[in-house]
């Protein structure tokens, strides 16, 4: 056996190589937060929240359209995705141990690993081509799909933390099942599903392949949710591929804007927790 | 009272025969007599069936846009290079190349790094810095992936293709793999795709990684630490043994990332249908052809080879999923077991 | 209500003392509760084996036995508690002044806001404050309040627990002491007036103070209410109550009046336990 002086110098070596590691993964989340800074805050102004793009050619403009738009499909997938999943991740919680419980499990599961691309195309099939339009619905419905696992799952682990003491509580005092969930156990996790919720909301707002054939993009305002919908990650992709530097210097701008939402999201979710504690 | 209850659950399977009249005696209590707990569990019932549902219409719905392109090429699909919407003519093996390389390459690159950060988190870093480290890594997991994209474009890839890439080609340049193209490089290309996933699967495989490890009882830690071992021989010989199915999971379930991630690798690929020898030359994937011509596909076969490439994405996606989530359940269920009570 | 007494049956079987069943202990005027041959189980397991005992009204039985004898089983048979566990289930009846609470017509919901139930550990409502845990089994029933104040201070007044929370109503149910929390958890339970308390082991997590102030409160409430509490300490079943049944391996080995249990038990099994000797 090596001796004692030696083995401690590969320990030391060892844990040396860790810190470079986690020194190597944070480089480029530095890198990243500095260029979308610096790029960014030089054209993020007034008339970035509140004007359209110009033309090509034109300098100036702003993307308020695709701000509005992806507002517009966050809410819709919201509306869609949060009650699904809470009211399928309280079935988990509080009806499973069935074999039908454990298939949802398993499909949740699988749906959270299946490329966002490949939801996009799902939604083209059934809602594009079928309203043959593009639309703000369509890429709510995508973004909805994505996060619905992530909810499902995260209601389903916070309901199963609350004490059964307080099930039983609720139930002894004559409440109807339906009531001492809602009320009592629901309410008890609320702040962690809260926190849950947010952050699956930050992961799909920076979500742009399953927009490309849903939503889609517009040059203007949208006529409403039925139709095509300008959003920032379509914008920022769109911008960043073509030839013209004002519109690289745009597409920057967009990536702060939404950076600084992603990380709104995930801030929020953060004070949830420590705000109240679910209590034990 | 539950603990109470729970101590008079059978423990063996030995059936205690009740006697015939008893037997018909018992009425099934755990009916619902209550409308609204009816309601209530029909309603839950229905929105967890979405979900199953949801899976399954994705399945169906690809299978059948894909249709016409299975039915016409077969398996031809997987091993030809011709991409011609004009002559309706597809194979897929470009881009199936192109996704394996960089995807293959990502996980070089990440899962070393992913795992130096994993053992540093759960076992030599001091306390002080473990919440701010881990939680610098999760960020470089919210950042979106047309960000990186764009920083792909614009800072990345600038950078490799003067710096970087000269310098491996000077060195490596005897094997082709490591020769800048006669063309030249434009930065854009397979390896700066490798190099982006590397960095966005590398909080994926951490943070499972880290699941995993903590799993680890603690008797055996300590059991290893009272025999004077230093904490990397800890880590080395009783930890990974412990936790290795549990890190191939990890290591799959970032793979599964890799394989389906689009924007990034879009931006930064230089989309181009090549087989090239080269990583610094352009490159194509399958999630990258679906996102550049999906939207313009107008022949039906068209759409239909892009929807089997979405197929192929889903079926592979599928079963790493599958296989990552059963290897990490077995070393996480040894902990659930120790630490929870669990509910009956 | 049935007068049970009037019931021939019944009646038959009270007077007949017969010594293979279950040795009934003398002069039980009125029987709030008639446990009619009920049997319990977990899956496979019969935790309960055809148990046939009366409960007298307005009076404290104890029940008392081992852990594992299935003393809290049967009490959870009182309220439709016990169904509530995956794969468990009662046969039997359970007569709740004369009619069967596991009839099928019967919403075990309306058993439950007449059988009130406190439970091993403390367990108040951690979102609400003391006043809302208080009213929590109205509201959460949808029911009307039609004095709120009142209703909080005669539940608080009866749990014996008004005076050290008075001005702190608005406080969170959880930030009281343990033994206050128990406290409350019985004036949560008799804000909804019920007809019958099942106490499971109250104060097994308590401190002694606590308990001490507890058993005061359950001798207390004895005269009001048909209370049946599950003890593992005997020292407990003898001060609060009027009558005690020893449990022994699913089965009632012996039930009397609580003095002749713990001076002159006629099983050796009962004597053996109070004795110390086991359990």
């Amino acid at each position: 056996m090596a001796s004692y002086t030696q083995r401690k110098l590969v320990d030391r070596i060892v844990t040396g190589l860790c810190i470079c590691a986690a020194l190597l993964a944070i480089i480029p989340l530095g890198s990243v937060l500095f260029y979308v800074t610096k790029q960014g805050i030089g054209a993020v102004n007034w008339d970035f929240f509140t004007k359209l793009p110009k033309p090509v050619g034109e300098t100036g403009g702003g993307m308020a359209h695709a701000i509005v738009g992806t507002l517009t499909i966050l809410g819709i997938a919201c509306l869609i995705g949060v009650p699904t999943g809470i009211l399928g991740g309280i079935y988990l919680a509080e009806f499973g141990g069935t074999r039908f419980s454990k298939i949802v499990r398993f499909s949740a599961d699988v749906l959270t690993g299946v490329p966002s691309i490949v939801i996009g195309i799902f939604v083209y099939v059934i809602i594009v081509v079928p309203t043959k339009q593009f639309s703000a619905m369509a890429g709510g419905v995508a973004l909805a799909i994505l996060m619905l696992p992530t909810v499902v799952r995260t209601t389903d682990e916070l309901l199963r933390l609350v004490p059964d003491a307080l099930r039983e509580g609720a139930l002894a005092l004559g409440v109807p099942k339906w009531r001492a969930t809602v009320s009592i156990v629901l309410r008890t996790a609320a702040p962690g599903i809260a926190t849950g919720v947010m952050l699956a909301v930050a992961r799909v707002a920076g979500e742009t392949a399953p927009l490309l054939f849903t939503a889609f993009g517009n040059l203007g305002w949208s006529d409403g949710i039925g139709s095509p919908t300008a959003s920032l990650p379509v914008q920022i992709f769109n911008y960043s591929v073509s030839p013209y530097a004002d519109w690289h210097r745009q597409a920057w701008a967009a990536a702060l804007v939404l950076v600084a939402l992603v990380l709104f999201f995930n801030l929020l979710a953060r004070l949830l927790v420590r705000d109240r504690s679910p209590a034990r | 009272m539950k603990d109470a209850a729970a101590s008079e659950l059978p423990t063996d399977k030995e059936l205690v025969p009740a006697s015939t009249k008893v037997a018909r005696a018992t009425r099934k209590t755990n009916r619902d007599v209550n409308a609204g707990d009816r309601i209530f569990r029909g309603v839950t019932t229905f929105f967890a069936g979405l979900v199953v549902v949801t899976l399954a219409a994705v399945a169906i719905q690809l299978v059948m846009t894909a249709w016409p392109s299975l039915s016409k090429f077969g398996f031809h699909f997987l091993y030809t290079r011709d991409w011609n919407p004009v002559e309706d003519e597809f194979g897929a093996l470009p881009f199936l190349y192109g996704t394996v390389v960089s995807s293959t390459l990502a996980l070089c690159i990440a899962v070393p790094i992913a795992l130096g950060i994993a053992i540093f988190l759960t076992e030599l870093a001091p306390p002080w810095m473990r919440s701010p480290v881990s939680f610098l890594v999760e960020l470089l997991a919210a950042v979106p992936s047309v960000v990186y994209g764009l920083w792909g474009i614009f800072v990345l890839a600038p950078w490799l293709r003067d710096t970087v890439e000269p310098g491996i080609s000077k060195v490596l340049g005897f094997i082709p793999m490591f020769r800048v193209p006669e063309s030249g490089s434009t930065g854009l290309g397979m390896f700066t795709a490798g190099l982006i996933l590397s960095i966005m699967i590398l909080p994926t495989i951490s943070s499972i990684a880290r699941e995993v490890l903590k799993a680890t009882p603690l008797p055996l830690r300590e059991g290893a630490l009272a025999l004077g071992s230093t904490r990397w021989e800890v880590v080395r010989y009783v930890i990974l043994p412990y936790a290795r199915s549990g890190i191939v999971g990890a290591i799959i379930l970032g793979l599964g990332r890799a394989l389906g991630e689009t924007m990034a690798v879009t931006m930064v690929i230089g989309n181009s249908p090549n087989i090239s020898a080269s990583l610094f030359a352009p490159s194509y994937t399958m999630a990258s052809i679906i996102a550049n011509e999906f939207t313009e596909a107008t022949g039906k076969i068209h759409l239909a080879a892009l929807a089997e490439i979405g197929l192929l994405l889903f079926v592979v996606t599928f079963i790493l999923n599958v296989l990552a989530r059963l290897l990490v359940w077995r070393v996480a269920a040894g902990r659930r077991y120790k630490t929870a009570g669990g509910r009956t | 209500m049935t007068d049970n007494l009037a019931n021939p049956r019944i009646t038959a079987r009270t007077m007949n003392e017969d010594s293979d069943r279950v040795s009934g202990p003398p002069e039980i005027l009125k029987a709030k509760i008639r446990a009619d041959d009920v049997h319990a189980f977990y899956g496979a397991k019969e935790a309960i084996k055809g148990i046939t005992l009366d409960v007298a009204e307005k009076e404290v039985t104890a029940f008392i036995g081992p852990s594992g004898c299935g003393k809290s089983t049967f009490l959870r048979c009182f309220n439709r508690m016990h169904e509530i566990i995956p794969g468990a289930r009662v046969a039997g009846r359970v007569l709740l002044d004369g009619s069967d609470i596991y009839d099928a017509e019967i919403d075990p919901v309306r058993v439950r806001r007449r059988v009130g139930m406190v439970f091993q550990k403390p367990n108040p409502f951690p979102t609400m404050s003391i006043r809302e845990n208080v009213l929590a089994g109205l509201k959460l029933n949808g029911l009307k309040i039609n004095d709120a104040d009142r209703l909080v201070e005669e539940s608080l007044q009866q749990a014996a627990l008004w005076d050290e929370v008075k001005d702190s109503l608005h406080l969170s149910g959880t930030s009281l002491s343990g033994g206050q929390q128990q406290r409350l958890c019985i004036a949560r339970s008799l804000a909804l007036e019920p007809e019958v308390l099942l106490m499971d082991e109250p104060c097994s997590a308590l401190d002694p103070i606590a308990t001490a102030r507890v058993e005061e409160l359950i001798h207390e409430l004895g005269g009001k209410y048909t209370i049946v509490i599950v003890t593992h300490s005997m020292q407990q079943a003898a001060r609060v109550s009027d009558r005690t049944a020893f449990f022994y391996l699913g089965e009632l080995i012996e039930y009397d009046a609580t003095d002749t249990i713990f001076t002159k038990p006629s099983d050796p099994r009962t004597e053996d336990y109070i004795t110390g000797r086991f359990g």
